[in-house]
């Protein structure tokens, strides 16, 4: 077995999800399989090879350039607040955080 | 099918040119071919009708006052419901952003419009473009226009059956693990996943940064060429948007192929593909041969390792992409008695079971004692499978394999088996770790009159050579109409 229950459930906690005793589960039986699966990464002999993280630099494209850090106008708060669930500009409001 | 008249970039051009139509009763054609087809596939989620029609407005007051058009003035196009929009509702296909409305446009939407295009809505695709079946959306599968039993392939199997259906002229897709090819394979039209970096990401919800992709659907390969000629180029909001002069496609895509080197990797012809297209894709490259072209015999050894490199890979970036989604500043909020329990309930009831299944893969191999095991690993042998390319590209111009080991499958046949699912990305995933074009085009179909898709890949930046070949190739089977 890769992953056991108490991990599945320790994981859900790392990612913030809220998962039904059903899902959890599903999620180990389905996690073990495709992790052993993953487990044929382990044939290779990885010692000597550098890790990618990118592919433009695996391909020496010319190099991307951040753009020049000019002040601009960014008048879009209206706009971003519209589109949360609860707000009171110039707030996004979310249950309470400190406890007296 | 029923038959409707196909349009093309092309033909649309000559139409507007010729005053037979205007924008504006282009547009209207396609809203109502979509309002007699979409009910039963389910491409479309969204219409954006006011934006569509303004759009086409502006493209017949120019030609009226006589001015240039721009190389896509009034073309009818779709663009996957995982890139932004403004004004139009985007939601990933996901009870999460159910109701989300941008408020800016991705580059490539804006590119599409500045050149004239009509964007007739949003498509229907895998919730945030994590699947290989279109199955998985929120919002209900997508089904195959060739056979309505069948998938139409995935992630963005909206867009794909919305061009095979001509419910539009071109559509956006995104690719992270083949979901631009696979579909557009499964559909039967050409599919193009170009370069990382030759088109902007800005405004793309983000699945996995170092994967994404945003490229176009067509019906002829000529097609592809306009949509990719528009979207590509340097974009000063993303910073991963390369510099990278682009080149004049139309005139590169003349060019003989002959001589061309076509690399056939064996590790793409082994085990586990159905006949038929096995068939299928040697048949084409027989044509491909005719037509001047040389085989070159190549192995790509790490070709085995890329569905489990890119589960690891792709599914860690989207553990930390998909943290945004927390019920404070845009979609879904289920409220909790603390912060904590908001979130959690808010994640626990907007994530589908699929994109729950990658956030806790991701998190497990970032996680504390995992890290290195996996998810460095990983790294590294994406690193071994882009070698592979390098490798065969010192021998061959193009590489020629099956899009996908099978045509499409039936709705429901593979949802309880994520694995089994997995695997029909083996073909086209590696291209996405090593960065590199594709393009997915027809090549037959089965017995069963389901399409088939041939793949060519190029090296970074190369798009011109995989059209210059795609093209002939297209030329020599009269696919193109």
């Amino acid at each position: 077995m890769k992953i056991s229950r108490e991990e599945v459930m320790h994981v859900a906690e790392l990612a913030h999800l809220e998962l039904t005793e059903a899902e959890v589960e599903r999620l180990r039986t389905q996690l073990d399989d495709i992790l052993s699966y993953i487990d044929k990464l382990k044939e290779l002999d990885v010692s000597r090879v550098e890790p990618m993280a990118q592919a433009l630099e695996a391909h020496s494209a010319p190099e991307t350039t951040l753009r020049d850090d000019i002040v601009r106008t960014c008048d879009v708060s209206k706009a971003i607040l519209e589109q949360a669930p609860h707000a009171k500009a110039p707030y996004f409001r979310v249950p309470k955080v400190i406890e007296r | 099918m029923s038959a409707v008249k196909k349009w093309t970039v092309f033909s649309v051009r000559a139409a507007l040119d010729a005053k037979t139509i205007s924008a504006r009763e282009l547009t209207a054609e396609f809203y109502s071919r979509i309002e007699k087809r979409n009910p039963e596939l389910n491409a479309y989620l969204t219409l954006s009708p006011e934006r569509a029609y303004a759009q086409a407005d502006r493209v017949d007051a120019m030609r009226a006052s006589g001015k240039p058009l721009p190389p896509l003035a009034g073309v009818p196009v779709a663009i996957k419901d995982v890139i932004s929009t403004r004004g139009i509702r985007t939601t990933c296909a996901s009870r999460m952003l159910e109701d989300y409305v941008p408020p800016f446009d991705a580059t490539a939407v804006a590119r599409l419009e500045d050149a004239g295009a009509v964007i007739l809505g949003k498509t229907n695709c895998d919730e945030f473009a994590m699947g290989s079946s279109n199955e998985n959306s929120a919002f209900g599968p997508v089904r195959n226009p060739v056979a309505l039993d069948r998938v139409p392939g995935g992630s963005s199997g909206g867009s794909a059956a919305a061009v095979a259906a001509q419910l539009a002229v071109g559509a956006l897709g995104t690719d992270t693990g083949g979901s631009i090819r696979q579909p557009g394979a499964l559909c039967g039209v050409p599919a193009m996943m170009p370069t990382y970096g030759r088109v902007s990401r800005y405004g793309l919800i983000a699945f996995a940064s170092s994967l994404d992709r945003i490229g176009p659907f067509a019906t002829t390969v000529s097609d592809i060429a306009a949509f990719l000629a528009v979207i590509s180029g340097r974009d000063e909001n993303d910073s991963t948007s390369a510099s990278v002069p682009v080149p004049g496609f139309f005139a590169e895509m003349q060019k003989p192929v002959e001589g061309m080197r076509i690399g056939i990797p064996a590790e793409y012809f082994g085990e586990g593909m159905d006949p038929e297209v096995r068939q299928k894709v040697e048949d084409g490259i027989e044509v491909l041969k005719k037509l001047g072209c040389r085989t070159v015999n190549l192995s790509m050894p790490h070709t085995d390792y890329a569905i489990a490199t890119y589960y690891i890979v792709a599914n860690a970036e989207a553990s930390s992409n998909l943290a945004r989604f927390d019920g404070v500043r845009y979609g879904l909020r289920v409220d909790g008695s603390s912060l904590r329990e908001m979130y959690e309930n808010t994640r626990g009831r907007g994530f589908g079971t699929e994109v729950k299944r990658r956030i806790m893969l991701g998190t497990y191999a970032l996680s504390s004692g995992y890290y290195d095991a996996y998810y460095l690993r990983a790294q590294k042998v994406r690193s071994l499978i882009t070698r592979d390319f390098t490798e065969a590209f010192k021998k061959a111009d193009v590489i020629v394999t099956p899009t996908s080991p099978s045509p499409a499958f039936r709705i429901g046949e593979r949802i309880d088996d994520p694995l089994a699912m997995y695997l029909s990305d083996i073909y086209t995933v590696t291209g996405d770790l090593a960065g590199v074009p594709a393009i997915s085009i027809p090549c037959g179909v089965t017995s069963d009159r389901l399409p088939i898709g041939l793949q060519i890949f190029a090296p970074a930046f190369m798009e011109a050579r995989i059209l210059q070949l795609a093209r002939a190739f297209e030329g020599a089977t009269g696919d193109s109409s």
